[in-house]
Formats: C-alpha cells, sequence, structure tokens
C-alpha cells in the first residue's frame, strides 16, 4: 500500500462527515431550520448539545386506568415512590392480597397471580408473580413520540369485512 | 484525735459549708443564677452538638448502612425541599425525653466499641431487632417525631389520594392507629418482615402471615 493510499484512507472521515452532514440539513424540511424529518429521534443534529427534556410525573390519580386488550397488565394509577419490593418486604401486597384488600379497598390479584406455568393453581402468590414491577408500571404524562395507530379488538369486530368473504 | 487542716484549706471550706455567713445574699442568688443559667446552657450545647446529623453519620455503621439508604427517600430529596436529619426522627426534642433517649445512646457505645454492627452482615442480621425497638419507641410515644413535622390539625384529606384519604380518616383521625402502624421502612429499607401485618391489617399480629404470600416459600 502506498503512503497516499493511507493519506486518503485518513482523509475519508473529514470528507464523509461533512458531506453527511450537509445531507442531513437538505434532507430536512425547507429553510434554514435544523429540523430532521426521522419518526426515531426529535430533531436534533447528533453534534448538537442539547439539554434532556424534564422527567415526565407519574399519573397518580387513584381513577383505574381501562385496559386495551384484556391480557394487559393494568397500569399502576397511584404513587409507588420509594415503595419496597424485595425479598424481605412486598409493600404492593400488604394491599393487593387477598387478606388486605378490605381495609384500603385495593383489588386484589387476580387468580393468573396464583397459577405456576404449568397452569396449577397454588395457595398464594406464585413466584413468577412476585415481582410486581416487572409487569405493572405507572403511566407518566409523556407525550409519545411516535404516533400510535393501535385499534383495540371491538373497532375491528365492529368493521365492515373488506373481502367479502364468509359472507 | 482530731487532725487539724491548714488554714489555706479551712477558710474555703468555711466559705462552702455556711456560704450566707461569708458572702452577701445578693452575691449568692446572682452568682446562683449565673452559674444555673452556665451549667444548663453548657448541658444542652453538648446535647445540641451530639444532636446534628453529622455526629450520627460519624460512625460508619449509621454512615453506610442507614445514611446510605436515607439518600434515596422523600424525606432527603423531595419537590419542597425540605430535609429530615437523623435527630428529626430519632431524638425526642421533649427535654426530658431527650436525656432518657441519650441514656440509651450510650448503650450504641457500648455497641460500637464491642462492634456489634461493624459489617454490613452484621447490621442486616441485626437489623430486625434495631427496628423493632424503633417501632416500639415510635408506637408508645404515639409516633411523636413524626407529628414534629406532620401534624393531623394541618393534614387536608381532600388534597390527600384517595388511598390516603380513605384510610387516614378510617384508622388515624379515630386514633385507632399511629403513624408507624403504617408508614415502616419510610426512611430505610426494611429487615425481614414476616409475622409483621400492615397498620390498616385487622389480623392480629402473629407470626408467618407474610411468609404465607409466596408460594413455596423455603422454610
Ligand atoms: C396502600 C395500599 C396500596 C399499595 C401499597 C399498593 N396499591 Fe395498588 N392500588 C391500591 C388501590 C386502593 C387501587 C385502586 C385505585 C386507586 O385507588 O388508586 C390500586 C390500584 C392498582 C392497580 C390498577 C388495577 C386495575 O385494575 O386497574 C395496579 C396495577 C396496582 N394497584 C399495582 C400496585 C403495585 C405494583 C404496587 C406496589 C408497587 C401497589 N399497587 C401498591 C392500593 C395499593
Ligand atoms: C408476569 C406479569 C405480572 C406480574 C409479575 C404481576 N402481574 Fe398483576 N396482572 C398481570 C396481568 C397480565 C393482568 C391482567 C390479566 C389478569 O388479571 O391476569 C394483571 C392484573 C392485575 C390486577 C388487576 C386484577 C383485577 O382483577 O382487576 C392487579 C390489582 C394486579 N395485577 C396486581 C399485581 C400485583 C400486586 C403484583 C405483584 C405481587 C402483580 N400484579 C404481578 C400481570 C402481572
Ligand atoms: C459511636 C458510634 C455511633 C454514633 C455516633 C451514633 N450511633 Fe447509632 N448506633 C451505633 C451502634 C454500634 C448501634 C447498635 C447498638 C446495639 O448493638 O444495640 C446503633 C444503633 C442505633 C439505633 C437503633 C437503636 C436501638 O434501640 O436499637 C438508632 C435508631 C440509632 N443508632 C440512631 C442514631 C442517631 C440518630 C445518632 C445521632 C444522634 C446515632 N445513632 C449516633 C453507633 C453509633
Ligand atoms: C423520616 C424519619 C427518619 C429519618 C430522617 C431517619 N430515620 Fe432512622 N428510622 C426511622 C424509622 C421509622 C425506623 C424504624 C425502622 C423502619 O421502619 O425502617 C428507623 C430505624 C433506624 C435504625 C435501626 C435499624 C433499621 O434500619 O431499622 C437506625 C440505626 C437508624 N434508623 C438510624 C438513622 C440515622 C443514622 C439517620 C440519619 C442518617 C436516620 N435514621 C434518619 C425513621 C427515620
Ligand atoms: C423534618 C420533618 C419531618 C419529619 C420528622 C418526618 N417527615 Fe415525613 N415528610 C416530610 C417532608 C418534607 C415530606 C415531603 C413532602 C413533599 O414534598 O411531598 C414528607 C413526606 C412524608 C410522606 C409522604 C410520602 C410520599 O410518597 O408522598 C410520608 C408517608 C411521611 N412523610 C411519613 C413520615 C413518618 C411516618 C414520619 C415519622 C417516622 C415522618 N414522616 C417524619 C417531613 C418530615
Ligand atoms: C391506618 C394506616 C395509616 C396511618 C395510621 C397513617 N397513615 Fe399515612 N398513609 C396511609 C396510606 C395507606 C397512604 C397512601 C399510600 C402511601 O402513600 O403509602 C398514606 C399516605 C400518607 C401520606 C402521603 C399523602 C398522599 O396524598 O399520598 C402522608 C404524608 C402520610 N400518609 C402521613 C402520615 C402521618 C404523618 C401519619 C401519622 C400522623 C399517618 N400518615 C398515619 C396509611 C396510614
Amino acid at each position: 500500500m502506498r503512503l497516499y493510499h493511507l493519506a486518503l484512507l485518513a482523509a475519508l472521515p473529514c470528507l464523509l462527515v461533512p458531506a453527511l452532514l450537509s445531507a442531513q440539513n437538505t434532507g430536512s424540511v425547507n429553510t434554514g431550520s435544523v429540523k430532521i424529518d426521522s419518526p426515531f429521534r426529535p430533531p436534533v443534529q447528533f453534534t448538537d448539545e442539547v439539554t434532556p427534556p424534564q422527567i415526565p410525573a407519574d399519573v397518580t390519580d387513584d381513577r383505574r386506568v381501562a385496559r386495551n386488550y384484556p391480557e394487559q397488565p393494568p397500569v399502576i394509577p397511584h404513587n409507588v415512590r420509594d415503595y419496597q419490593l424485595n425479598l424481605n418486604t412486598n409493600r404492593c401486597l400488604t394491599c393487593h392480597s387477598r387478606q388486605y384488600t378490605e381495609a384500603v379497598q385495593a383489588p386484589m390479584i387476580s387468580i393468573t397471580h396464583y397459577l405456576d406455568r404449568e397452569g396449577q393453581t397454588l395457595g398464594a402468590v406464585s413466584p413468577r408473580r412476585y415481582f410486581c414491577m416487572q409487569c405493572h408500571v405507572p403511566q407518566t404524562t409523556a407525550q409519545p413520540l411516535v404516533p400510535n395507530t393501535f385499534q383495540t379488538i371491538d373497532s375491528m369486530i365492529s368493521r365492515p369485512s373488506a373481502g367479502g368473504a364468509g359472507q | 484525735m482530731r487532725l487539724k487542716l491548714p488554714e489555706f484549706l479551712l477558710r474555703p471550706w468555711r466559705t462552702l459549708s455556711s456560704p450566707s455567713r461569708y458572702l452577701s445574699l445578693g452575691f449568692l442568688t446572682l452568682g446562683g443564677f449565673a452559674a444555673g443559667v452556665i451549667f444548663w446552657g453548657g448541658f444542652n450545647t453538648v446535647l445540641e452538638a451530639t444532636n446534628q446529623e453529622q455526629f450520627c453519620v460519624g460512625c460508619h455503621e449509621m454512615n453506610t448502612n442507614v445514611y446510605e439508604e436515607l439518600k434515596q427517600t422523600i424525606h432527603f430529596t423531595n419537590r419542597s425541599g425540605v430535609r429530615a436529619t437523623c435527630p428529626d426522627c430519632h431524638v425526642p426534642h421533649e427535654w426530658t425525653d431527650k436525656i432518657a433517649r441519650k441514656m440509651q445512646a450510650s448503650k450504641e457505645v457500648w455497641g460500637k466499641i464491642f462492634g456489634t454492627i461493624n459489617t454490613r452482615d452484621k447490621f442486616v442480621a441485626m437489623r430486625r431487632e434495631l427496628a423493632e425497638h424503633e417501632w416500639a419507641r415510635l408506637k408508645a410515644n404515639n409516633s411523636l417525631e413524626c407529628r414534629n413535622c406532620h401534624s393531623t390539625e394541618s393534614m387536608d384529606i381532600t388534597k390527600q389520594g384517595a388511598r390516603a384519604a380513605r384510610v387516614h380518616e378510617r384508622y388515624l383521625f379515630t386514633g385507632e392507629r399511629t403513624c408507624i402502624d403504617c408508614h415502616k421502612g419510610i426512611a430505610h429499607q426494611l429487615p425481614n418482615m414476616d409475622g409483621v401485618q400492615p397498620g390498616w391489617s385487622e389480623v392480629s399480629s402473629e407470626k408467618g402471615t407474610i411468609g404465607h404470600w409466596l408460594a413455596g416459600e423455603v422454610k
């Protein structure tokens, strides 16, 4: 390999990076503003330093949220700051286990929380359901970055059939 | 026969044994008052010095375990910026209580010397016992330390979450339970809670209930 080959290789990034950047700029929406039309990241150059947006607050209004499909683990509608959930103690179960639901009016964990993976019903919470926050999380006030086109099963059922099959 | 003491010892002794014969009443009253102020103040200053958080976390036993855990909680960082320090929750502000607590604290110095909790493992092993002492103390004084900051009179339950409002109304305002019954582990990690019922439980405290939460737990 000749020396000028190496020099060319070394110079390559210097040529490519500005080219990429300008390509990004021209590829984005019109006029001087540096806006990048990507659904996957916020409209900033990767070379820019931005102050991160504030971490949005949890929704803790104590109103149960409708599930989008029956198997969805419902989101937690209340404050869970500092709740301890480990081998020593399980704060969630001090309200949601069967024997304590009356005083605090918490919904009892459903029967699926008692099933092991063979489908056997156990006498108490199944170990695989012990760490509640694996599946249940609080909802925050953050607005989705990417539009969501999810439709519930109800809208699928009531939609007139397109192909006409079976009619 | 009696030993004759030299005059330079006898004179102060006479003054001390019957001061009003040798000193004016005014001097005695004012002097006594001044001495009282100095002693009281000095005593309180010593108490205040040992009441500082830096004093508590000066011992690594207190620093590496409980203090590190406290830093994560709402009593260390919150939106209002009010902080609770160790003495806020652990040393009663009332004067007589203060001394009583200090007498207990001399046991901690003993513990320090004999290393009852000088490693994390030892601390974790002893934690249930230590926590139970604190629960018993707060139960006995109706959660006095908590109430120094959170008073039930100023608590507006319409501003609280539905869960809090419901339970406070039923158990707290009726005087049936006290803060520590329901709010354990608000400042530190909890020990093994086997058999400890939550404060809103109607079940009497028996061993084993929490152990039965988890099916197939190894006993
Ligand atoms: C002090 C009692 C209490 C504790 C502790 C508690 N919850 Fe709740 N939870 C409730 C109550 C009461 C509701 C009903 C809605 C409300 O009032 O917030 C509820 C609602 C829920 C729901 C919604 C159920 C539904 O059908 O929509 C989930 C999920 C949930 N909690 C999970 C948890 C998890 C996970 C934890 C532990 C991190 C926890 N809870 C700790 C009392 C509690
Ligand atoms: C493996 C995931 C998973 C874990 C772990 C888990 N859950 Fe659930 N949970 C679900 C799903 C899925 C549902 C909804 C369907 C159902 O009832 O099974 C649910 C439903 C619930 C409900 C609503 C029940 C009802 O009848 O409305 C509550 C309350 C709840 N969970 C609390 C808890 C608590 C408390 C824990 C921790 C002890 C926990 N869950 C652990 C997945 C999980
Ligand atoms: C000399 C080192 C040292 C200092 C300073 C110290 N501690 Fe401790 N603390 C210990 C030791 C050691 C124990 C364990 C005592 C035992 O073995 O019973 C302990 C135990 C405790 C306990 C459990 C009490 C009980 O009844 O079992 C509390 C609460 C506590 N300390 C709070 C404090 C607070 C608050 C301060 C500051 C005012 C403080 N400590 C200062 C060493 C210290
Ligand atoms: C907001 C109140 C609060 C503050 C602040 C606080 N504690 Fe505690 N502490 C408690 C309570 C309540 C307990 C009883 C055990 C429990 O519920 O976690 C406890 C227990 C302890 C214990 C016994 C061991 C254990 O973990 O159960 C020690 C030691 C202790 N505290 C030391 C400290 C020291 C040192 C500080 C300051 C760095 C401090 N605490 C700050 C409330 C508080
Ligand atoms: C130095 C004053 C002080 C003392 C003493 C104190 N607290 Fe607090 N407590 C606070 C502050 C400040 C907050 C946070 C308020 C906020 O910003 O929401 C708080 C918050 C709380 C919360 C709310 C937690 C949440 O997630 O919203 C509980 C529960 C609580 N304290 C219980 C206690 C108990 C129990 C004790 C006695 C062991 C105690 N506090 C002692 C000042 C104190
Ligand atoms: C019978 C049980 C019980 C007693 C007694 C009790 N609390 Fe509570 N408290 C709760 C429950 C349940 C909640 C809601 C869940 C949570 O945040 O832990 C709560 C929530 C709170 C909150 C947060 C309020 C909110 O809107 O989230 C504070 C602050 C508080 N308690 C302070 C106290 C103080 C101070 C005392 C003693 C004067 C006390 N509590 C006595 C059960 C109790």
